[in-house]
């Protein structure tokens, strides 16, 4: 569909850069490349739930220092000195 | 079928990784063929094409929780195949000044004007292939692949004003490129 008036530099470039054909497809299948690719991902998945491991290692260190805090007041200058 | 259609879209979106995997792989070989079309389109570099609709349905795969049905699958990849289409077109210029390369892959048509010579359409090619990357995919797809402006905006995520825009502006430095070579179109 043209949209714009026709102009010799257009004309020129078509020339040069003829449209690609419709039926155009690759010449091999895909697939596999893609496929790899993904189970490349899901194999290294296992390292980032190692991430989710941490943190929630993390949170139970922090919830038990803050039970030890509330059940021993007197630990509170000794966190602090630690931290 | 429409209804199948639309249950392969929400497993791929939401289903059990094995469902997810069938559902895309299903989504893959009904869409390769079109994707890779338009990337072929754009770049004009089989090999190119064949690589970037890996990237472009890896980046799909990845994406696959945002995907929104109601917009369809195959805007979805389209825009998605010109962003990764775009990123190597950036890529291509920062690695070569040397664009020959972009009319290597394809000759010129049987109508061609026998008045305009190999080293005008090498010199158009290589000041073409030298523009910034966002015009030359505007003005691949709208001036040489004669797309409808609303298609090419819509594959973009721009306007059509902005088409327009990118348009005319790929013409005009093209066109004094080809004016300081001493080449009046």
């Amino acid at each position: 569909m043209k949209e714009r008036a026709e102009d010799g530099l257009e004309k020129l470039l078509r020339e040069t850069l003829p449209a690609v054909k419709d039926d155009a497809g690759p010449e091999r299948d895909l697939w596999p490349a893609l496929e790899r690719r993904i189970n490349s991902q899901e194999a290294a998945r296992p390292a980032a739930q190692m991430g989710i491991g941490w943190a929630c290692f993390d949170g139970a260190l922090l919830a038990g220092l803050v039970l030890l805090a509330v059940s021993f007041p007197a630990t509170i200058p000794l966190l602090l000195y630690y931290l | 079928m429409e209804k199948e259609a639309s249950n392969l879209l929400e497993e791929f979106r939401h289903g059990s990784p094995e469902a997810v995997h069938a559902a895309f792989e299903r989504l893959f070989r009904e869409h390769q063929r079109a994707v890779y079309g338009w990337i072929l389109r754009i770049t004009r570099n089989p090999a190119a094409a064949e690589e970037l609709t890996v990237e472009s349905f890896w980046r799909i795969y990845q994406a696959r929780s945002r995907f929104d049905p109601a917009r369809g699958f195959e805007g979805w990849a389209r825009r998605i195949a010109s962003h990764a289409a775009l990123d190597w077109l950036r890529a291509q210029r920062l690695e070569r000044e040397d664009s020959m390369e972009l009319c290597g892959e394809v000759s010129a048509p049987m109508e061609a004007d026998p008045a305009v010579t190999a080293e005008i359409r090498a010199r158009t090619a290589l000041a073409f292939g030298r523009l910034p990357p966002k015009l030359r995919i505007t003005a691949t797809l709208a001036v040489i692949e004669e797309l409808p402006q609303r298609e090419v905006a819509l594959a973009l995520g721009i306007s059509v004003a902005a088409v327009k825009v990118r348009v005319f502006r790929a013409l005009r430095l093209l066109r004094r490129e080809l004016e300081r070579q001493g080449i009046r179109p």
